[in-house]
């Protein structure tokens, strides 16, 4: 069965999802792999998005982080403050799901500037949830394509800490939770080296070179011991997606 | 207490916005108040400090407007479609002002409201740890609790001149029932000195679906205006929904200075409004 390389790193990202999790969800991709991982194997996932909905269960993909079937299909919608004060910073949440325009090896992320901060090349959309959704979930997911400029050598500005410069930085903060656990981009999953914590490639995605890999990534990327071939998606894994993504453009479109 | 008075929404802009206010126009994704802003709009007020978690295309219309000198924010996204022109217009080009910038994360300004409805000087969490957004922004600070030791982050309460927000209907004595996602509506409008509400419509009976139902009592806002529509593109839930084919449109209008100022001249401003460019 045919499928693109996006598609591979939607079901990647969901199969890393469990069905006991309570996810903390971001906008886009992180989006639609929890989702896809709810329609699949994960039926009893409890999805929070930041606008205050637990629990929900959306037919579509929202376009935002508050579309109105968020807080229909949820089970309860509480507050932005409640949110962030009794369910993150609680301690409510097993992962939170993250994208951004640029990660580094240690996992930390930027989504403020491109550029300097006082005259930025680029001016992106800034911190939102994600600086305390890494720091107050237990563990971090990230999801991006894997291009030079989105996995680079140096952020040019650090919004999210991930690993810091590494090894027991978090620790050294005082922060108690693991941080980023897993990266999963169009071309292979990541895990942290025990030690070091930097991004190590765990496995490639079919029909994936390593040298691809290292064309694409903006630091001198190491592989672990034995990487693996992700498996490919599944049929059915491949249908669920395609539908949900169907419905969605067609949600979208309609005003 | 004093309730709430009953105005027009032209009357309730001019008697409670004022240029150089510090104003939040809040809503989390929904029940924005896009209504009331093209009343500030029309009634071309400068010079303000805009403060809002996600800036959204009602503070992109504001900013591209020229009606804004600061903005205090947290995410300044059009959320699942890419940038805000206008904002990144100011910001890299100070197009038609230049804006100063005071960033945040969604956790610290979410705590700094509900400080500012707890009368409290500032709010404490934990965050921000090993963000540099702590050394972008002077209003990013830590606190030692005194108790165990830990350290933690300290942000200014907000304390706005006035909120504007949007809701679902509101009685002739003006109280005011919000539902769906409810955002930071109450924390924003009990932070604030002045509050304007917008809703879509005004009824003998407030009907608050539960016990608990998020009401906000009359004497604790200003001016209560009827604005049907008044949080479209986003939505009103029990209304209207979120307009997300407009999300995408806007994409196109706001990319280009020409664009975005015939449009807002066409469906907002009047034909005869210019933008102040200085």
């Amino acid at each position: 069965m045919d499928y693109s390389a996006t598609e591979m790193m939607i079901v990647a990202a969901a199969r890393a999802l469990q069905n006991s999790d309570v996810c903390f969800v971001g906008i886009g991709a992180p989006s639609a792999a929890c989702n896809l991982a709810r329609l699949t194997h994960a039926p009893d996932i409890t999805l929070i998005y930041e606008s205050g909905t637990i629990g929900t269960k959306p037919d579509v993909l929202p376009l935002s982080i508050g579309d109105g079937e968020l807080a229909e299909t949820a089970l309860t919608t509480v507050s932005v403050p409640e949110m962030f004060r009794y369910w993150l910073q609680g301690g409510r949440v097993s992962v939170g799901f993250l994208g951004a325009a640029q990660i580094d090896r240690f996992g930390n992320l930027n989504t403020t500037v491109v550029g300097s901060y006082d005259a930025p090349t680029v001016r992106l959309p800034g911190g939102g949830g994600a600086p305390e959704i890494a720091s107050s979930c237990a563990e971090v997911f990230i999801i991006a394509k894997h291009a030079p400029r989105t996995l680079v050598n140096r952020l040019d500005f650090v919004t999210t800490f991930g690993h810091g410069e590494g090894g027991d930085h978090r620790a050294r903060l005082g922060i108690t939770t693991a941080g980023p656990t897993l990266a999963i981009t169009d071309l292979c999953t990541m895990h942290p080296d025990p030690e070091t914590r930097e991004l190590v490639v765990a496995s490639l995605h079919p029909g994936v070179e390593r040298t691809t890999v290292e064309e694409r990534t903006g630091w001198p990327i190491r592989f672990g011991g034995a990487v693996d071939e992700t498996p490919p998606p599944t049929a059915d894994e491949l249908d669920v997606l395609r539908d949900l993504n169907a419905r969605t453009d067609r949600a979208h479109i309609q005003t | 207490m004093t309730g709430a008075r009953i105005l027009p929404l032209a009357e309730a802009v001019a008697e409670h916005v004022h240029d150089g206010d510090t104003a939040a126009f809040e809503g989390f994704t929904h029940l924005i108040p896009f209504a009331a802003a093209h009343e500030v709009i029309r009634q071309r007020r400068r010079d303000l400090t805009l403060v809002r978690m996600t800036p959204d295309l009602i503070y992109d219309q504001l900013i591209g407007m020229g009606c804004a000198r600061k903005l205090v924010f947290s995410w300044g996204g059009n959320p699942g479609v890419g940038s805000l022109h206008r904002l990144r217009d100011a910001v890299e080009h100070g197009w038609p002002v230049a804006l100063e910038v005071e960033e945040h994360s969604h956790a610290a300004m979410a705590n700094a409201y509900a400080a500012g409805a707890a009368g409290l000087p500032f709010a404490t969490f934990r965050g921000y740890l090993g963000s540099q957004l702590v050394d972008v922004n002077p209003n990013i600070s830590f606190v030692t609790c005194p108790f165990t030791g830990e350290r933690l982050a300290a942000v200014p309460a907000l304390r706005p001149d006035v909120a504007v927000v949007h809701a679902q209907r509101a009685d002739r004595a003006g109280n005011v029932l919000f539902e769906g996602i409810v955002g930071v509506q109450k924390e924003v409008v009990l932070a604030s000195r002045r509050a304007i509400v917008t809703v879509e419509e005004i009824v003998d009976d407030l009907r608050p679906p539960s016990l608990n139902s998020v009401v906000l009592p009359s004497w604790t806002m200003s001016a209560v205006a009827e604005a049907p529509g008044g949080a479209h593109p986003s939505y009103a839930h029990g209304h209207y929904a979120r307009d997300n084919a407009f999300y995408k449109a806007w994409d196109a209008i706001a990319r280009d200075r020409h664009t975005f100022t015939a449009w807002m001249a066409e469906h907002v401003a009047g034909d005869d409004t210019q933008v102040d460019a200085r």
